[in-house]
């Protein structure tokens, strides 16, 4: 027993072009069409097989959502489809990214213990915010370029992009705490 | 003159079968079972006419235990084999109650024998586990909703905390099979009551709902768009509620009339009775008279008012504005965008808790509809429709898994295999390794919770690999696939990619019911019923056979034409067979003619889900060629 759609692409899936230009909107809704046909849900008095399979593909689409709605997951996903090789353990990034996000870590570290803690928090998330966008838009242009030093250069964005990513988790978990303390 | 009926093309002619179904919102201070009846909601009384069944089981000596009003009412007198607020123990170790500092009420016993991790309460009629003393709830909740609907009930939802864990879902479950009860979903109770709101009739937007009940507290956060909620967040905490107000009031009380910290068990549950009563007395007045009796006899007489009652809640509001703070961040939405904010839970009628509330999220608080009833009504509602009694209906719950799910490393870090707040049902395949040469086995530990080490996450289970091919030291590729389904419960598989051997995979529940004690419960509760085991073993098979019957037949009525005349001969064969059986005594034959109409229905299921979503996708084709 095998389900064509659970070993389809994502693009595929959701009926949309390879492409790192994503209407939000028309992906919530696809995604809401695709759950109203496959969420276990619909198939609470169907056959063990059909409640399995269901199970699977509503697994798939969520999978899927969430990876095609944000942008780093969608660059990553695209590298891949593209035959791009992500290796994880290669860290090397320009020395001007480097020194940026020492000294947005400095800025972090600096919050803790302010008395505008508050202010300078909101004012990080802001400026982390900005970078993230511009990186984004980058990326979108050099998929739309497709060329194999475009791809290239997308994959270091995407790298980059994963720093800001992990930055925002730690401001996140700062934010915790300074909410508990 | 009667009317002619005439169905529409392609659906079944024949009349739409209602099948019962309820919902059940399985509380910490009251429980209620709803159902929808002539297309509208409502709470199922008893016999008194009282919707609220208190969420209290008093175990007797030779005699069934009593359950609700009858046995709240035994809480002070016969505190020790009266159990309250059991949701408090649901799925939890006996470190994490005390932890809540709720065990000193109760005898625990020691664990002897068995190697259960499970709490248990000594009482009169023996060890009870929080799972049993549930079950007993679900059991009049069930005989209530059949005597009132005259029928077997096809199934039920029962809700749950958002915030519950595995464990506790899973124990939520074990006590409705105890109760011999079939779960359609555990639905999340933020969720029900947005259901209940209705608020997918309202245009798209966003909508945060507060639920604090008396021993949980939730926070949901939801996006509606034409029928469809879709969770974007949740956050809460399991272990605070009303019972935690009374708590502090009754500290209050303690202090000001000048007893002694050292107290009976029902010392305490009279003061906290007198807490409770001031507490709700003061959602509608300003000051209420309270009185407590001292040790020597003499009473002490004072005023509580709402200045003082606030000053005394007030941290425990604030406790809750941190986890509606996480959760704004997670959904990723600003405060503005905010609609309105649907308050459920007994707690939300204090006036302080709505006006802190409303000011937190800056708009509207919605008490239209009794913090009480809301989450029952719409677990009814969302059970009518999964049961399968409104075909049309385009309502779709998306929720979310509220806790991160991880796996033990070297050094008792996490690491983290499912994040907080993704959407399920969803899944994670994880590689392992050997660690030494000819290693066979491997032990994975699954924790869930935020934390980066292990002693700070909740255990909710241990599993072993076995029968590995022994290989040199990381040799083995051995995937583990962790499968959380819609009722947010987890399932583990394992494979050794390299040799293609299947694992086996045992998981030890950390504090939960195993398969074979649930078993043995069930066996225990029929002696008590005087009920044949065979019987019911076969009644259970032939509703099984019934359920998949009709699960091929309506398959058949729209997706016949997806099958070629051979396999449609073997499924009718199949079905021919199963309908054969059914009707004959032997539930092992029943079982394997279930098995080979599942199995020549496979290809068939594969085929009809691949139309669905193509049917779904149909209009967009054309954008891949864009």
């Amino acid at each position: 027993m095998q389900s064509g759609d659970l070993t389809s692409d994502y693009f595929k899936l959701f009926a949309l072009p390879v492409s790192f230009d994503i209407d939000d909107k028309v992906l919530a809704e696809r995604y809401r069409e695709l759950q109203r046909a496959v969420h276990p849900d619909r198939f609470v008095n169907a056959s063990d097989a059909e409640r399995r399979l269901s199970m699977q593909l509503a697994t798939r689409v969520n999978e899927g959502f969430r990876t095609l709605k944000d942008p780093l997951a969608r660059a990553r996903y695209l590298l891949e489809f593209k035959g791009v090789v992500l290796d994880d353990t290669d860290t090397r990034l320009d020395s001007g990214f480097l020194m940026q996000q020492i000294e947005l870590r400095e800025r972090m570290g600096a919050v803790k213990g302010a008395t505008d803690a508050g202010q300078r928090l909101h004012e990080l998330r802001d400026a982390i915010r900005t970078l993230e966008r511009q990186l984004v838009d980058e990326l979108a242009s050099l998929f739309a370029a497709g060329s194999p030093q475009a791809l290239q250069q997308a994959r270091d964005a995407s790298r980059k992009l994963q720093f800001f990513h992990r930055l925002g988790e730690e401001l996140a978990q700062l934010e915790d705490e300074l909410a508990m303390s | 003159m009667a009317l002619l009926q005439i169905s529409e093309p392609g659906q079944t002619a024949a009349p739409h079968q209602h099948k019962l179904a309820a919902g059940i919102d399985l509380g910490t201070t009251n429980s209620l079972v709803a159902t929808v009846r002539s297309g509208l909601a409502e709470i199922l009384p008893d016999e008194n006419g009282k919707h609220l069944l208190p969420s209290v089981v008093r175990y007797r000596l030779g005699l069934p235990p009593q359950v609700g009003e009858e046995a709240r009412a035994a809480l002070t007198e016969d505190p020790h084999n009266t159990i309250s607020s059991v949701k408090r123990f649901m799925g939890r170790g006996l470190a994490d109650i005390c932890k809540g500092c709720s065990c000193s009420e109760y005898d625990f016993a020691e664990n002897t024998g068995s190697d259960s991790t499970v709490p248990r309460i000594r009482t009169v009629a023996g060890d009870i586990s929080p799972v049993e003393a549930s079950a007993e709830i679900l059991k009049i909740l069930k005989a209530r909703a059949e005597k009132t609907l005259g029928g077997e009930l096809t199934g039920v939802v029962i809700t749950v905390p958002a915030y519950f864990d595995d464990a506790q879902r899973q124990a939520t479950k074990d006590a409705a099979q105890l109760a011999s009860l079939t779960v359609l979903r555990l639905l999340n109770e933020p969720t029900a009551a947005a259901v209940a709101y209705g608020l997918d009739r309202k245009s798209e937007g966003v909508h945060v709902v507060y639920d604090l009940g008396g021993g949980t507290f939730d926070i949901s956060i939801l996006r509606l768009n034409r029928g469809v909620f879709e969770v974007m967040s949740t956050a809460g905490n399991t272990a605070l509620g009303g019972d935690d107000f009374d708590r502090t009031i009754a500290q209050w009380l303690a202090e000001q009339a000048g007893l002694g910290t050292e107290m009976t068990v029902h010392k305490m549950r009279v003061l906290r009775a007198e807490a409770c009563r001031a507490k709700e007395a003061l959602s509608a007045v300003e000051s209420v008279s309270v009185s407590v009796s001292r040790d020597d006899g003499s009473v002490w007489q004072g005023e509580l008012d709402r200045e003082q009652l606030n000053i005394l809640i007030d941290p425990l509001i604030q406790k809750t504005l941190s986890p509606c703070r996480r959760a704004l961040r997670d959904a990723g939405i600003e405060l503005d965008e905010i609609e309105d904010v649907v308050m459920v839970g007994g707690s939300t009628r204090s006036p302080r808790v709505r006006e802190q509330v409303g000011e937190f999220f800056h708009c509207d608080v919605l008490v239209d509809i009794d913090p009480d009833k809301v989450v029952a009504v719409g677990a009814a509602i969302q059970a009518d429709i999964l049961v399968g009694n409104k075909p049309d209906n385009e309502m779709l719950l998306l929720d979310v898994i509220p806790l991160s799910l991880g796996i033990e490393t070297m050094g008792g870090l996490v690491e983290k295999v499912i994040p907080r707040n993704a959407t399920i049902p969803c899944a994670k395949a994880q590689e392992f390794t050997t660690f030494k040469d000819g290693q066979t086995a491997l032990a994975v530990h699954v924790v869930q919770g935020e934390r980066e080490l292990v002693s700070d996450c909740r255990s909710l289970a241990r599993f072993e690999l076995r029968g590995i091919p022994p290989m040199v030291a990381g040799a083995a590729r051995i995937r583990v696939t962790f499968q959380v389904d819609a009722d947010g419960l987890l399932s583990v598989t394992a494979r050794e990619q390299a040799s293609g051997v299947e694992s086996s995979v045992q998981v030890k529940p950390s504090y939960g019911l195993s398969d074979s004690e649930i078993e043995q419960m069930l066996r225990d509760s029929m002696a008590h019923a005087e009920e044949d085991v065979a019987a019911r073993n076969l009644r259970e098979m032939q509703v099984e056979a019934g359920r998949a019957i009709e699960a091929v037949e309506s398959a058949l009525v729209t997706d016949a034409n997806l099958l070629s005349a051979g396999e449609r001969a073997r499924l009718d064969a199949a079905l021919e067979d199963l309908r054969v059986q059914a009707e004959g005594s032997d539930h092992v034959h029943i079982k394997q003619a279930i098995e080979t109409l599942n199995a020549a229905s496979d290809d068939f299921a594969a085929r009809r889900m691949d139309a669905g979503i193509h049917a779904a996708m149909a209009g967009h084709k054309l954008e891949e060629f864009s």
